[in-house]
């Protein structure tokens, strides 16, 4: 999630170079709240979610969505987030991570399934959920 | 000892030999906890077994429409003919679990209005896939009443008893099926004080036994069961859960599941997941099915027959 210096360096010539409403779009990039509250999807797939681990930035949304022919559905190992309905296939579950730490879940149809969220505060540090 | 004994470890291929064999309509009777094939089923033999006769139908996911099976609802009405034609009237059946696909009302209606053309009691045991409700409660509005927690119960009949269980609810993160401690209390309970020659057979939708855990494929305190069930000469287990035939024969205890009425599922390992196996469609009745058993008197001799919707 993490631009590099030279990535960052490059856009910021990018938006130089062109237009006024372009380079508004593209200063975007850079600004620290623009990667907090973007959103981060895991793909249900073959019984599994992909990515297995994601990291995010606190009040990031994770969005699950089931793309097998059975239905899923998502649930904290120790109840520190709401639980889904159950998802029918492309069904979707989003849930807004305010909290910084380490969020493990699973299906609670099938839970030998299992995914974890970190979600990182602002310094970067976080405690387990 | 049969290939099945040796499933714990074996590879593969075996398992699908076993369940190969198995899918024909092998008539297994159990004599002395020693399990032996008579053969190929025929009416004869089926007819052979007075006593005791009940039927086990499974994994009907009423509402599932998907490549697999666009229409299960209907693949439960065939196998819902096929009960009304067995040569011999079973005293009841059992169905061990998800009836419904998304624990609609309306798929709960569909289910009841189809397999009541049975006339047969019913002895329900869930599914995970009929506790999805907000309230959970519809399952054991329907199905539930006279039951003990999320749904488990026992009853007798000619002798055998009889115990479902629900291994469904209170999934634990990265584990199997789970029963939890309060069942299991309740069990312990229930069959002290029974003659070890009494008749047990326990139904229960995920399998008791360790099927294949990576797919989920077992019950995580199912081991507590077969501790309180040791000292009783015959056992049967009866599960679902995971769409096709398969046998496991453990000392006294004949493990049993059955296929599914809506659609199949691979056997362990052969595809990247468990989910819906889509087969050619003059394929997907071989694969489909339901499974009589009985118990003949003073024998100690029960017979599991599997009967698919079509060849």
């Amino acid at each position: 999630m993490r631009s590099s210096i030279p990535a960052t360096i490059r856009a910021a010539l990018a938006a130089a170079a062109l237009g006024a409403a372009a380079a508004g779009v593209l200063a975007a990039v850079v600004l620290p709240g623009w990667t907090q509250n973007a959103g981060s999807a895991v793909a249900i797939d073959n019984f599994t979610f992909n990515p297995q681990r994601v990291t995010v930035k606190v009040g990031t949304t994770v969005t699950w969505t089931n793309k097998d022919d059975i239905p899923h559905g998502i649930a904290s190992a120790n109840n520190a987030f709401s639980r889904s309905k159950a998802l029918d296939t492309d069904d979707s579950y989003s849930f807004t991570f305010g909290t910084p730490g380490t969020y493990q879940y699973f299906c609670y149809l099938h839970p030998h399934m299992t995914g974890t969220i970190v979600v990182e505060g602002a310094t970067g540090d976080n405690a387990t959920q | 000892m049969s290939e099945f004994d040796r499933m714990g470890g074996v590879s593969r291929r075996k398992i699908l030999e076993c369940m190969t064999w198995a899918g024909t309509g092998v008539l297994w009777t159990v004599s002395g906890g020693v399990p032996r094939s008579l053969g190929i089923i025929d009416k004869a033999v089926a007819q052979e077994a007075r006593g005791l006769t009940f039927l086990q139908i499974s994994d009907s996911h009423v509402g599932f429409d998907k490549p697999a099976n666009p229409n299960a609802l209907g693949t439960l009405e065939e196998a819902v003919r096929r009960i009304n034609a067995l040569p011999v009237k079973p005293a009841f059946m059992i169905h061990t679990g998800d009836i419904s696909h998304l624990s609609k009302e309306s798929e709960f209606d569909d289910a009841d209005r189809v397999i009541s053309q049975t006339r047969l009691d019913v002895h329900y045991v869930p599914g995970e896939h009929d506790f999805l409700d907000a309230e959970l409660k519809l399952y054991r509005e329907r199905y539930g009443r006279g039951t003990k927690g999320a749904g488990w119960y026992s009853f007798d009949a000619n002798g055998v008893h009889f115990i479902g269980l629900v291994n469904v609810v209170d999934l634990k993160a990265g584990g199997l099926g789970n029963l939890g401690n309060e069942q299991l209390e309740w069990l312990e309970a229930d069959v002290k004080g029974r003659s070890a020659s009494t008749p047990i057979v326990v139904f229960a939708h995920i399998p008791l036994w360790s099927v294949y855990p990576d797919w989920g494929w077992g019950t995580e305190d199912g081991g507590r069961v077969l501790e309180y069930l040791k000292r009783f000469g015959s056992v049967t287990v009866l599960n679902g859960h995971i769409h096709q035939v398969m046998q496991k024969v453990e000392g006294n205890v004949t493990f049993h599941t059955a296929r599914s009425t809506a659609f199949p599922q691979p056997a362990p390992g052969t595809a990247p997941s468990p989910g819906p196996l889509k087969v050619a469609d003059d394929k997907l009745r071989s694969l489909l099915g339901i499974a009589s058993v009985s118990f003949k008197q003073g024998e100690q001799r029960l017979a599991i027959i599997d009967t698919p919707l079509q060849g």
